[in-house]
């Protein structure tokens, strides 16, 4: 019997490693305490993304006061024109337009670290290469037949597919700068991370805060548990 | 001497409210085993989370918004902009899985010690159909995010239903109040996950502790305690509940919290297993997400029903693996109740139960290949072998003498020195110059690495000879 459970533990483990097949995504470097890198990732959204995409779920003040940034400041160097502190990050896209213009409507983006992960959308935005075949030119080796065109093409330059083979006659595809954008390739992570740093934050706000408060919770815990433990101990000298 | 207005009060009271007397029965004179252990904190802690449940619940329910255009975004209002929202969401939505850890640990120990059978059948009764009751507020309180994995999860359940011959078509136009998953269904499931079911828990929860009470609890060596009884009446191997288990209680309510809260503040997604990420997107009529999964607690039945070829048998299978489990009173034959003298073909069932039912709680989780339907396949066949075959297999087995009173217990406090002495040494201290400062001691311990040995290979044989 125990070769038997044996055998069914090997045999779960090894289609648990069949199941996660895929392409294999890039680490983003995720660090919520970094506010340059957040309110770069700020600036960045509202310069390349809120064009098409909201972010629904968070104003302005909040991201002043979460990043540390004064609220004028904040107006003037990340927020677009005429937005007032306590507005949200609403794309200024009409509904019906974008339906015409990309076959759907751009999802608002504040819950989109929590539901594709931060190293899929950095993987994703550095995944764009030129495809004469595809109606918008570019296609993505993450997410195929995207519907988004490549926002950040001029910054990055452009990427070329290569299909290759490895030495177990896989076929895997590269892909190839060959055309250098305004960044350099190491300005370029650094630019999509931040972006991604920011989209992390806009899915849960308060993740740092819950983690600061989680330590003094689990303290106090632990203090109850010594004098419970004790209490009991106490209660039960005589109990054999 | 005059009588204080306080006591005056008080006695009016009791003399109309039989609190004293209501408190003495089941709680100061309310005699439980004092063989207790680990397993039995589980009825107290599932107790714990129901009232956080409940408590946080009634919080949500101010800020949260039944409709389907709103519901999605109330959520988010309450994790960002309510004060504390998002604690008390994390709470809640940690506590429907702790919920269920806790009572699928508490079904496991009736298991282990026969705490369903006579004369305990009714208790495990009540405990069923608070199993399926919590079942219910699960998957309603589930489509209230209205995310994606909300919507989809319920369209597919609510679905089976329409499996059944002749009415199965009405019946879920019926239960969902339109043709799809919508605001209807998301208003009704809403009256029934904060008003209907927590009331029909909260009763069940009522019958289960006054059944037990009447009863008495078994314990880990599947005696009762009843039958020895001291001059006074009390059973001699029993103590009151209060204050013994209440500040024991209190210890297992500690390390419970400690892994709560490690949860809500650290991983209150639990890596998708607690909040699915599929469920960050607003649920979308139009677009069926590629892998539907129900949450983790749902999957071993969800496997069940995936395995079974067709519709109508699959749904069959499923609420028949919950069935089954009303019926284990009368399924079991064996003549004793804890697992401490039953046999050993009664220990591998239980150990190949256990098996199957994590694995298939596992490949719920996991899309259908052919080779994972035909693992669970497999696990649904010894799922459903333990149960039906347990009516042989319990009567034929040879089970070991009962003995008439509690054996002693032996508590890690107690055991801990002897352990310490076996696996380390006693060695003269070295005299380099870093030891120098404790040179009042001039023995340390080392680790004994043969005394190790010797732990370890009486600790498997332990293991292994358990299982005869």
């Amino acid at each position: 019997m125990k070769n038997l459970i044996a055998l069914f533990l090997l045999l779960l483990v090894s289609f648990g490693v069949a199941a996660s097949e895929g392409i294999e995504l890039q680490e983003a470097n995720i660090d919520l305490s970094n506010n340059a890198s957040l309110q770069r990732g700020a600036k960045h959204f509202v310069t390349y993304c809120l064009g098409c995409h909201s972010i629904k779920h968070i104003r302005y003040l909040r991201i002043a006061l979460d990043t540390d940034v004064d609220q004028k400041k904040m107006l003037k160097d990340i927020a677009p024109e005429g937005a007032s502190i306590y507005d949200q990050l609403h794309s200024a896209m009409n509904k019906h337009d974008a339906e015409k213009w990309f076959g759907t409507q751009p999802p608002d983006l504040s819950l989109i670290a929590r539901s594709r992960g931060a190293d899929w959308l950095y993987s994703y935005l550095k995944s764009y290469y030129i495809d004469p075949k595809s109606p918008r030119g570019v296609n993505n080796l993450v997410f195929k037949d995207t519907a988004m065109p490549n926002p950040l093409w001029q910054l990055q330059g452009e990427q070329h597919a290569e299909h290759k083979k490895n030495i177990w006659g896989d076929e895997y595809t590269n892909l190839v700068l060959k055309d250098p954008g305004t960044l350099s390739a190491g300005e370029f992570d650094i630019f999509v991370n931040d972006l991604v740093n920011f989209l992390v934050y806009v899915g849960e706000p308060v993740q740092l805060e819950r983690q600061r408060i989680g330590k003094y919770v689990i303290f106090f815990i632990l203090m109850f548990l010594v004098l419970a433990y004790l209490l009991k101990k106490e209660y039960w000298k005589n109990i054999h | 001497m005059k009588r204080s207005r306080i006591t005056e009060c008080n006695d009016w009271f009791l003399e109309r409210f039989p609190l004293t007397k209501l408190w003495n029965d089941h709680m100061a004179h309310y005699y439980a085993p004092k063989n207790f252990n680990f397993w039995y904190f589980f009825g107290s802690l599932a107790l714990l989370v129901l009232v956080n449940q409940i408590l946080t619940g009634i919080f949500l329910t101010m800020n949260y918004k039944p409709d389907a255009k709103l519901a999605f975004d109330s959520v988010e209002y309450i994790m960002r902009d309510v004060n504390w929202g998002w604690l008390i969401r994390y709470m809640h939505s940690t506590g429907s899985s702790a919920f269920f850890i806790v009572v699928y640990l508490h079904m496991f120990r009736g298991l282990l010690y026969g705490s369903f059978k006579h004369p305990r059948e009714l208790i495990w009764i009540f405990g069923m159909l608070l199993f399926v009751a919590l079942m219910a507020e699960a998957f309603m309180g589930y489509l209230l995010p209205w995310g994606q994995m909300s919507y989809w999860g319920a369209q597919v359940i609510i679905s089976l239903f329409s499996a059944i011959p002749v009415i199965g078509d009405d019946l879920s136009l019926w239960l969902r109040g339109d043709y799809v998953v919508s605001d209807a269904t998301l208003n009704r499931f809403f009256a029934f996950h904060v008003i209907a079911v927590p009331l029909a828990l909260v009763m069940l929860v009522f019958l289960h502790i006054v059944a037990l009470h009447e009863v008495g609890s078994n314990n880990p060596d599947g005696i009762e305690i009843k039958e020895s009884k001291d001059p006074w009446g009390h059973p001699v191997d029993g103590i009151p509940f209060h204050p013994y288990y209440t500040v024991k209680d209190l210890v297992g309510v500690g390390v419970f919290l400690l892994f709560f809260a490690t949860v809500i503040f650290y991983m209150p997604e639990m890596g998708g297993y607690f909040l699915e990420h599929a469920n960050f997107i607003p649920a979308d009529p139009m677009k069926t997400p590629e892998h539907i999964a129900p949450v983790w607690y749902f999957t071993p039945f969800y496997a069940i029903l995936r395995a079974i070829p067709d519709k109508f048998a699959g749904v069959i299978g499923m609420g028949g693996a919950i069935v089954v489990l009303f019926l284990l009173p009368w399924l079991d034959r064996s003549p004793v109740k804890s697992i401490r003298y039953r046999g050993g073909i009664y220990k591998k069932a239980l150990c190949l139960f256990v098996i199957s039912f994590l694995a298939l709680g596992y490949l719920g989780t996991q899309p259908a290949t052919p080779v994972a339907t035909g693992f669970a396949r497999l696990f649904t066949t010894i799922y459903f072998g333990f149960f039906l075959l347990m009516p042989l297999y319990t009567r034929w087995e040879k089970t070991k003498p009962v003995p008439r009173r509690l054996t002693p217990v032996h508590s890690l406090e107690e055991q801990l020195p002897a352990l310490i002495e076996e696996i380390t040494v006693l060695k003269p201290a070295s005299t380099e110059i870093g030891h120098t400062a404790f040179k009042g001691s001039s023995f340390s311990r080392q680790p004994n690495p043969e005394g190790i040995k010797n732990v370890i290979s009486r600790l498997a044989k332990k293991a292994i000879g358990s299982l005869d």
